[in-house]
């Protein structure tokens, strides 16, 4: 099944703020294990330099994410979601996210291709603070596997 | 920003400390519960063999999350991740019993960047098999 390819390049309107709240980022923080205390003690994220706790480097994920999943659940795209896995995955950090930012997500269908009856579908979120800011830009690589039989 | 790691004391080749990361069931469960990924190929082994799984499978983003750790524990403040980005290779399987899983993490200098900064050149491992390949992560060093 091949993507309808006149998506490439599509920008999508920034979605709702997503306020970082300090008890998600500690939530996050032990639900994969990491004790450092940047993300659990405004202290110790201060002593670094920080305004507040800060957010793991992936943490933002979950945020990108959601808004990736609006855009490519349009069915005119043709994406069949049962099928995709994740292929890659990359974050360029302005800064760190931290408690109390309001976060949006501007997305854009960077690439739609085609290897070997897979679809490759390429989606870059800017992702942007209340002041307008850039934060972090993340690129997620979604790959949806061919049918079998195809 | 603040590190205690200095751009000058590093190589090219510099190792850093390695990291070993347990993985079970109810670290998935937890994982799913704090990221909202709740698809359920990462907590129903039913569903994971329907679609051509081995079995269950720890989120992408649980690997990508804990082999940055051998970064930020070696660099103390995790806002001196300035890049991060991996390809995720193969899936890590967790199965249903005391032990879980795995996941091993090495790392070492790959490249020395202007502004102080160092490609930091990832491998994760997970029953000898490679979960994670490109992972790379550029942190800005003092």
């Amino acid at each position: 099944m091949a993507l309808d390819q006149s998506f490439v390049g599509r920008t999508y309107p920034p979605t709702e703020p997503y306020e970082v709240g300090r008890e998600k980022i500690r939530e996050f923080a032990e639900a994969v294990g990491d004790t450092n205390p940047a993300y659990v003690d405004p202290d110790a994220a201060k002593a670094f330099g920080h305004l507040d706790v800060i957010a793991p480097p992936t943490f933002v994920f979950s945020i990108s994410f959601k808004a990736a999943r609006e855009v490519i659940a349009d069915p005119q795209l043709g994406l069949d979601y049962s099928r995709v896995v994740h292929g890659d995955q990359k974050f360029v950090y302005t800064r760190p996210v931290r408690a109390g930012d309001r976060l949006t997500v501007t997305s854009t269908i960077e690439g739609i291709k085609s290897m070997a009856g897979n679809d490759i579908l390429d989606v870059r979120g800017e992702v942007h603070d209340e002041a307008g800011a850039h934060v972090v830009t993340a690129w997620t690589k979604l790959v949806a596997r061919a049918a079998e039989g195809e | 920003m603040a590190t205690r790691i200095a751009y000058d004391n590093v190589e090219i080749g510099t190792e850093l400390p390695a990291g070993t990361f347990p993985v079970t069931r109810e670290t998935l469960v937890r994982y799913a519960g704090a990221s909202g990924d709740f698809n359920p190929i990462h907590w129903n082994e039913k569903f994971a063999r329907e679609v051509g799984l081995p079995d269950v499978i720890a989120h992408g983003m649980f690997t990508m999350a804990e082999a940055v750790r051998v970064v930020t524990d070696w660099v103390g403040d995790p806002g001196a991740v300035v890049e991060y980005g991996v390809r995720f290779t193969k899936p890590v399987v967790v199965p249903n019993d005391d032990k879980g899983a795995v996941i091993e993490v090495t790392a070492k200098i790959g490249a020395k960047l202007d502004d102080n900064r160092v490609r930091v050149d990832l491998t994760a491992t997970s029953e000898g098999k490679k979960v994670l390949g490109m992972s790379r992560a550029v942190v800005q060093l003092a």
